[in-house]
């Protein structure tokens, strides 16, 4: 791996997503629209709101760095530079950490805009760290750009890509306590939700929220960055030197 | 640089893609420091040969050098220039910033103000790539393959959409390059092109028909015309 070939490439998608400003605006506008929405929805129930406000401030970049990491992705592949940048002497690493420092500082940007009006406008409170929450989200914006690599190597077209957020996110989020709490799910679920990521990324956060800084949340942001190796490790293999 | 033996030797490939045997046991051989045409039918494998030949075509069997290393090798990416026959650069950036970046990944980034010059995107430079016509695009992606200097040029229908002018000069810029030591193989299906390679190799359905000079084709098969050997040549009997 080099340094000038990561920074080099983080430069690119940075440029290419500096173009698109109508995307910019979605990526900085959405997040903070959506949690005000609920907001208004849960005016009657306020710990509700409280419950589940914390996680999705943290939970939003993940989604949004998956589809934009699974559709940029699809595109190097289809428009033939990822076949002639592996035909250069660029390490598939370079490429990735490349894609990640690029993501990860559109989402720290996200993540502190939705923060400053959840916290500031909403109510939200936080008993823990905000900066924690930050940096979880931050992490989880990773974990988006890790899956999104992966999976981009199963679509093959954006149509489906775009898909697997419901198919594989969406479902991880539920099982997360969005609406229920763990807890309170049926037992046969909560096992499957212990055996995915996304619900601990969920857990972390909640756990934040609430101030409950222990053991509990080591073994969560463990899972997350194991996750993260995984997906990566996973994510690089599908980047074919040789193709079919 | 001046390199002894031939630049690229192919033995016994054999590529198969989908379920088809695209390649079907090709032998030839390319000289270092000419310009080599490749001809052939559409669909007879000019462009799965050139990506074996660059390494990013996965082969079933045989053997490719390049320089006297195997083919796809990790020091040969920096030897290598490779021009894919769909414009390959990114459609959101500019000419500059496509340029830019891919002479930052190969660490050449004093080569940005010569490649534009050489294949005459200087007015362009600062035009988003998607919005050049089909000629200015591809010359963009010729540009890149420029960038590293590389010993070996391999190109895959480098002048498609190009009015003759500009396929002049661009031919003139790949034998300056030949002149200067650098090995191209140019697939084409322009036979004025083909008139202007230093060799050629004629290729059908997945074989290798017939390698020479554009002379010894046309004295092989007694035509007069470079489109009529290749005609005679490459007609199904
Ligand atoms: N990805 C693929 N999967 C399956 N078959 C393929 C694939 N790509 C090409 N082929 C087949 O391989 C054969 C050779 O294709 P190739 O692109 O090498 O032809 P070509 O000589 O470059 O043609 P053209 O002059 O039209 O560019 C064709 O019959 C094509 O249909
Ligand atoms: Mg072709």
């Amino acid at each position: 791996m080099t340094v000038r070939v990561t920074r080099a490439t983080a430069r690119r998608v940075l440029e290419q997503l500096r173009r698109d400003r109508r995307s910019l605006a979605l990526i900085v506008i959405v997040p903070p629209a959506l949690l005000a929405l609920l907001r208004f929805i849960l005016d009657a129930e306020r710990p509700a709101f409280q419950r589940v406000a914390v996680p999705l401030v943290g939970m939003f970049p993940l989604i949004i760095m998956f589809l934009i990491t699974s559709i940029t992705m699809l595109r190097e592949r289809t428009s033939g530079t990822l076949e002639r940048l592996m035909s250069l002497p660029l390490a598939k690493l370079d490429l990735i950490a490349g894609y990640a420092v690029a993501f990860a500082f559109v989402a720290a940007v996200q993540t502190c805009v939705t923060s400053a009006v959840a916290f500031g406008l909403l109510g939200v409170t936080v008993h823990g760290s905000a900066a924690l929450v930050v940096a979880l989200a931050v992490t989880n914006a990773l974990l988006g750009v890790a899956l999104g690599l992966f999976l981009s190597a199963f679509a093959t077209s954006e149509f489906q890509a775009v898909q697997f957020m419901p198919a594989v996110l969406l479902p991880q989020i539920l099982l997360s306590g969005l609406f229920v709490p763990h807890d309170r799910m049926p037992h046969a679920l909560r096992i499957v939700a212990d055996a995915l990521p996304l619900p601990y990324a969920f857990d972390a956060l909640a756990r934040v929220a609430t101030g409950d800084e222990g053991t509990r949340l080591h073994l969560d942001v463990a899972v997350v960055l194991g996750t993260i190796l995984v997906a990566v490790a996973l994510g690089a293999t599908t980047l074919r030197r040789r193709t079919p | 640089m001046s390199e002894t033996g031939p630049a690229i030797v192919v033995s016994g490939l054999r590529v198969i893609r989908g379920d088809r045997l695209v390649l079907r046991d090709v032998d030839c051989t390319i000289e270092a420091g000419l310009v080599t045409g490749l001809l052939g039918p559409s669909g007879c494998g000019k462009t799965t040969l050139m990506r074996a030949v660059v390494g990013v075509q996965r082969v079933a069997g045989g053997a490719i050098h390049i320089f006297a290393v195997p083919a796809g090798t990790p020091e040969l990416r920096r030897r290598v220039g490779y021009m894919t026959q769909a414009p390959s650069v990114y459609g959101d950036l500019t000419v500059v910033e496509n340029l830019r970046y891919f002479a930052r990944v190969m660490d050449r980034r004093d080569r940005v103000r010569d490649v534009i010059e050489l294949v005459g995107l200087g007015e362009y430079e600062h035009s988003l790539v998607r919005d050049l016509s089909g000629g200015e695009r591809s010359r963009a992606s010729l540009a890149v393959a420029l960038l590293g200097e590389p010993d070996l040029l391999v190109l895959d229908e480098p002048t498609v959409g190009l009015d003759p002018l500009l396929r002049r000069e661009l031919w003139a810029t790949f034998h300056r390059l030949a002149d200067a030591g650098t090995t191209l193989l140019v697939s084409t299906h322009v036979m004025d092109e083909a008139e202007r390679c230093d060799r050629l190799l004629l290729m059908r359905e997945g074989n290798m028909l017939a390698e020479g000079t554009p002379a010894e084709l046309r004295a092989r098969t007694a035509a007069p015309t470079l489109e009529a050997a290749f005609v005679a040549l490459t007609e199904p009997r």
